[in-house]
């Protein structure tokens, strides 16, 4: 009897334990979830304040009662952030495409296809992937000032367009498609442009889709070689524009509007990640790293 | 046989020009670049050929206090979120309830601007006339006078520096590490289980060991990814960083390239080599100790 009352009251201080763990497991998670998105949250929450009520403020408040959007009208209007963002829209898609196009064709060469010299092309580009880009930046603003191609799209594109580690992971995935249908297409007298277009990139399609959503991202965010290769505000892309904003736009006083403008640079990228959040984060996890 | 052999390099070829003027001639040039002494980029002229910018680079106050800041932030944020991000992970497999939101939420700094949420940072530390900030109003709670980390002390501006580098940096080591957990086999943590082996003897014997590789990859990857710090710096700091005292190694690359004190490609060439030469260094030390800790299957 005694034994018995010794092991209930041992399951019961074990469940407590258990539960309290829980409990501390869940306030820790909880708290970094917090930490995550409270930047998010005030960016949004000044954007809303009027910047007489922001200024006001000696004490910042949590909540606003008098929601606005005048700051939104004003980052519209004070600031060419039109044009910053449809610049951007234009890079992002050009150079996703320009990519896009090289990829899949040089991927389909070396899973596919053989020629001379294609084992030493590929240790070649594999020894690419470490080359760090400050390495050949220089180089490359040189030459593309040298072309006369600052403040010009093609200046902004073309270098970016390179992307090492999506021919290698492309390759891996076209090289996963079995042999046989290539040589079921050929008996048929499909050509290889034919066969790469019809059975290749529908086979391939997760992965395609995971590469663009990534070098979108990428290009969305990117800002060391437009702030390289553009000084004329009319090529300044949404990222040289917040900078601009910061240094000489709105006042430096003017939060709310500063604020409002993030908004609406983030918004596009957030709304794609709500879409695909399974595909981008299972495509980081396969070997995407920042930048 | 010829046929195939053109086919397979047409294929190739555009990959092979945007690489070749973007990436291998790049790689040669900016070796040349780092020993031309004097070569000014308007005649296109150099006087001679040694290791003048590099001896200058290594001479310049601004290069120095850019190398410190960098080693400071790596020192301080490459540990700090690797654990930290161990610890998340760890406490986010123990959960299954609302795991998918958390890792969902976690993971979405992943996909924002570094340079607009830069600024929100900016604004939440930063002291102005009319209002201290947020964070001094809570450390006010705290009885700490308010500080201007922007504009402030040295110690202060780091201190922000490492906070928004470890924010950024977080979502893809708890990616990393949720999915290396997720994919130890749960035959081990049994038959320890059945052995009465108490949860932190499985920590250290079973999890650590198991998802090593991916510790140890992450290690990586954050010495490489924090040497090259430079946006998140321009976002707190702004584009002055040399004024500010906040420069990292790459953004003195680009000073010396572009911008108020540019047009010298042979100091940032010689700049990015040196940065080139740490970072290859560090991953080989990386190397070395990982043969000694790291379990790989």
């Amino acid at each position: 009897m005694e034994n018995n009352m010794n092991l209930q009251k041992t399951e019961k201080t074990a469940r407590v334990r258990r539960g309290a763990v829980k409990a501390i497991t869940y306030f820790f998670l909880t708290v970094w979830a917090l930490l995550v998105l409270f930047p998010f949250y005030w960016m949004l929450l000044t954007s809303l304040k009027s910047y007489s009520e922001y200024s006001s403020e000696v004490v910042p408040k949590f909540f606003t009662l008098k929601p606005t959007i005048d700051s939104y009208i004003q980052a519209f209007t004070a600031v060419p952030l039109a044009k910053y963002f449809t610049n951007t829209v234009i890079f992002t898609l050009a150079t996703t495409f320009i990519m896009l196009f090289v990829t899949v064709l040089a991927a389909f060469s070396f899973a596919r296809l053989d020629f001379r010299g294609k084992n030493l092309a590929f240790t070649l580009l594999l020894s690419l992937m470490m080359i760090p880009s400050e390495l050949v930046i220089i180089t490359n603003f040189v030459t593309v000032t040298n072309l006369d191609m600052r403040n010009t799209f093609m200046g902004l594109i073309l270098p970016s367009v390179t992307s090492v580690f999506y021919i290698y992971l492309l390759k891996e995935n076209f090289a996963q498609v079995p042999d046989e249908l290539y040589y079921a297409a050929k008996v048929d007298g499909t050509s290889d442009m034919k066969y790469l277009m019809k059975v290749m990139v529908p086979i391939c399609r997760p992965t395609l889709i995971t590469v663009t959503i990534l070098k979108i991202i990428e290009c969305w965010n990117s800002y060391v070689w437009p702030r390289l290769i553009t000084d004329d505000e009319a090529y300044f892309l949404v990222s040289n524009g917040i900078q601009q904003i910061r240094e000489n736009g709105f006042g430096r006083e003017n939060i709310p509007a500063m604020m409002a403008a993030v908004v609406v640079i983030s918004l596009p990228l957030i709304i794609l990640f709500l879409i695909f959040h399974k595909k981008i984060m299972a495509g980081v996890a396969r070997g995407g790293t920042k930048g | 046989m010829e046929n195939r052999n053109l086919k397979g390099w047409l294929y190739l070829l555009p990959a092979a020009v945007f690489l070749g003027i973007f990436m291998v001639y790049p790689l040669i040039d900016v070796l040349i670049y780092s020993v031309e002494e004097g070569y000014n980029s308007a005649s296109q002229v150099h006087f001679g050929i040694g290791f003048y910018n590099y001896s200058y680079i290594l001479h310049d106050p601004y290069f120095l206090q850019a190398v410190k800041n960098t080693f400071i932030l790596v020192m301080v944020t490459v540990p700090v979120s690797t654990g930290l991000a161990l610890l998340i992970s760890v406490a986010l497999s123990s959960v299954k309830k609302l795991r998918d939101l958390y890792q969902t939420v976690y993971f979405l700094p992943y996909v924002t601007n570094t340079l607009a949420v830069g600024l929100v940072f900016m604004i939440l530390f930063k002291k102005t006339a009319y209002s201290d900030g947020l964070i001094n109003l809570l450390l006010g709670f705290f009885g700490c006078g308010p500080i201007d980390f922007i504009d402030g002390p040295y110690w202060a501006k780091m201190l922000v520096l490492c906070i928004y580098t470890i924010w950024v940096v977080m979502p893809f080591k708890i990616l990393i590490l949720t999915s290396a957990l997720a994919s130890v086999d749960q035959t081990y943590y049994n038959a320890a289980k059945v052995d009465g082996t108490t949860k932190g003897r499985m920590f250290r014997k079973i999890t650590v060991p198991m998802i090593s590789p991916m510790i140890f990859y992450l290690v990586i990857t954050g010495f490489i990814g924090a040497f090259k710090a430079y946006s998140d710096c321009v976002a707190l700091f702004g584009t002055d960083l040399n004024a500010a005292g906040m420069n990292t190694i790459v953004g003195y690359v680009y000073d010396m390239l572009y911008g108020d004190s540019g047009g010298y490609p042979s100091y940032a060439s010689a700049a990015a080599i040196i940065l080139f030469a740490i970072v290859l260094t560090i991953t080989c030390i990386n190397l070395l100790i990982s043969k000694k800790h790291v379990h790989y299957t």
